[in-house]
């Protein structure tokens, strides 16, 4: 291990207290190391990055937008209307559920977006940042913390389990995404290193198991809504662990159990459209529809 | 343990829905495009396996066909390329295959140039938008398009791996991995070489007029 680089979330913390840096700056300067890169470009590559996950957010709550596959479009500008008056989860949470949607329907609509850390789970991570963002009046330098942060944590949970849904199921894909957020969202509010990984693995916890079973095969049905309720997952968890609340159960074994869960799922879970919705009387009809093979049954 | 830098998670910047099905697929239109040497007059693609069966609601057609007009994953013409290949006078053909291959999300791609000469490639998006390009013109290969790379086509003769490597060396350029590949003892062959710099056009000049065994050197 040299200087910055770590694997595991016990080495990412022992840095931090070592050298005292938050996640985010060890991350920044483990990416230095990985890339033999200026911080300055680092950063200036992920302010671009940024900016386009700015600009999908936008997209998604201000035009109108279709599917190829016609099965979704505009049902983020719907709950974000919702959010604007009267939500039962408050305005913030369910405007960040909002813009996490839009994202997600941008990507369906073959709109720009920014895997983070796969395209199925694109909308979680800008969604509650950019939302926070204007509530808490975080500017895009704090962002970029925001995203370096996210970054820590999803690069351990890939080198150690998967962020693919082909590999681990959803779990992988929008509970890596919840994860990603709630750390970031911890620290740029304030909270330790120790109390970031808090929020991860109590976000990853909360899906362990949840399976990847697209309707058709399409990144659409039921992901666009995992993704607000990745959002939700993200914000609540950040709360916990701000609030002082730790996981029992530490991040590291929480990445290690999810990988173990993953290699339980059939493979009929882990994104070939042969079970969960996707294998329902509804979601057969749709893949149908759209003139695919029906479901081989083993 | 594999290692996962910052743009491997927040990243990449890519057109959807799909980063197998769709940037993966535009990466593979592109790396064809670079191999077959630009000006496209006629391209015909053959879909496999899951690009065969969820292409059109992934637009992965759409996207391969946008890597060979040139276009990067994260460009937002994607979505109307067939229009823009038609506009650019590039004639496009699309088959959706029920053959399986290797690779679920295989592609085929034939691409004659304006001037005639006609390539062929096989390859592979293997997950997250990272490719395998498997083979070109009938000789199978591995080239991943992470890195610049030299493709250099040989006779299986003692002494030509040498010859490239002598060359680069003396040009300072670092060989990040190399593969050789052959039909049989004797035969055609093919390296390729991943580099971390760029090799410019006149040390692939360089490298072909050095060894009479050498008959192509490509930069990609």
């Amino acid at each position: 291990m040299t200087g910055y680089c770590f694997t595991n979330g016990e080495e990412l913390i022992a840095i931090c207290k070592k050298e005292g840096l938050t996640i985010s700056e060890v991350m920044l300067r483990r990416q230095q190391e990985l890339s033999d890169d200026t911080a300055e470009n680092i950063l200036k590559e992920l302010k671009t990055t940024l900016h386009a996950m700015k600009r999908s957010v936008e997209e998604g709550l201000t035009e109108e937008l279709e599917s190829v596959s016609g099965l979704s479009g505009g049902d983020a500008m719907r709950l974000n209307d919702r959010a604007e008056k009267n939500a039962l989860s408050g305005t913030l949470a369910a405007k960040a559920a909002a813009a996490s949607m839009a994202v997600v329907e941008v990507n369906a609509a073959m709109g720009r977006i920014v895997a983070a850390p796969t395209a199925g789970a694109s909308g979680i991570l800008p969604g509650v940042l950019f939302t926070c963002a204007k509530e808490r009046g975080w500017n895009d330098e704090k962002l970029l913390s925001g995203l370096l942060t996210a970054g820590a944590i999803g690069s351990i949970i890939a080198a150690n389990a998967s962020i693919s849904g082909a590999e681990h199921g959803c779990q992988a894909e929008t509970g890596s995404a919840a994860a990603m957020a709630a750390a970031a969202l911890c620290e740029l509010d304030g909270g330790s290193a120790d109390r970031c990984l808090n929020a991860a693995a109590i976000a990853l916890k909360n899906v362990m198991g949840l399976v990847c079973d697209p309707v058709a095969g399409l990144v659409e049905c039921p992901c666009i809504k995992r993704n607000a309720l990745g959002a939700m997952n993200a914000l609540i968890s950040a709360d916990m662990a701000l609030a002082g609340i730790p996981s029992l159960i530490p991040f590291d074994e929480t990445v290690m159990a999810m990988r173990s869960v993953g290699r339980l799922m059939s493979p009929d879970l882990r994104e070939t459209a042969r079970g969960g919705c996707a294998a329902t009387p509804t979601g057969r009809a749709i893949r149908k529809k759209l003139g695919l093979n029906e479901i081989e049954e083993e | 343990m594999q290692t996962y830098d910052l743009f491997d998670i927040i990243g990449p910047r890519m057109v959807g829905p799909s980063s197998s099905h769709t940037a993966g697929a535009a990466r593979l239109g592109r790396m064809a495009n670079k191999i077959a040497g630009g000006h496209v007059k006629r391209a015909h693609i053959t879909l496999f396996g899951s690009f065969a069966t969820t292409g059109r609601g992934h637009g992965t057609d759409k996207a391969i066909v946008a890597g060979i007009l040139g276009m990067e994953p994260d460009d937002e013409r994607l979505r109307y390329s067939m229009l823009l290949a038609k506009e650019a006078d590039v004639e496009i053909s699309v088959d959706f295959s029920e053959e399986m291959r290797d690779h679920p999300n295989t592609a085929e791609i034939e691409i004659e140039t304006r001037d005639g000469n006609i390539t062929r490639i096989c390859g592979a998006s293997i997950g997250g938008g990272s490719i395998l390009i498997t083979e070109i013109n009938g000789l199978e290969m591995e080239l991943s398009g992470e890195y610049p790379a030299l493709i250099v086509r040989h006779r299986d003769v003692p002494g030509v791996i040498n010859t490239v490597t002598n060359i680069l060396a003396n040009e300072h350029v670092n060989v990040a991995f190399m593969r050789v590949f052959r039909h049989a003892r004797r035969q055609d062959a093919c390296m390729v070489i991943e580099t971390d710099s760029p090799v410019s056009e006149r040390v692939c000049r360089l490298i072909l007029d050095w060894n009479e065994n050498i008959s192509g050197v490509l930069a990609v």
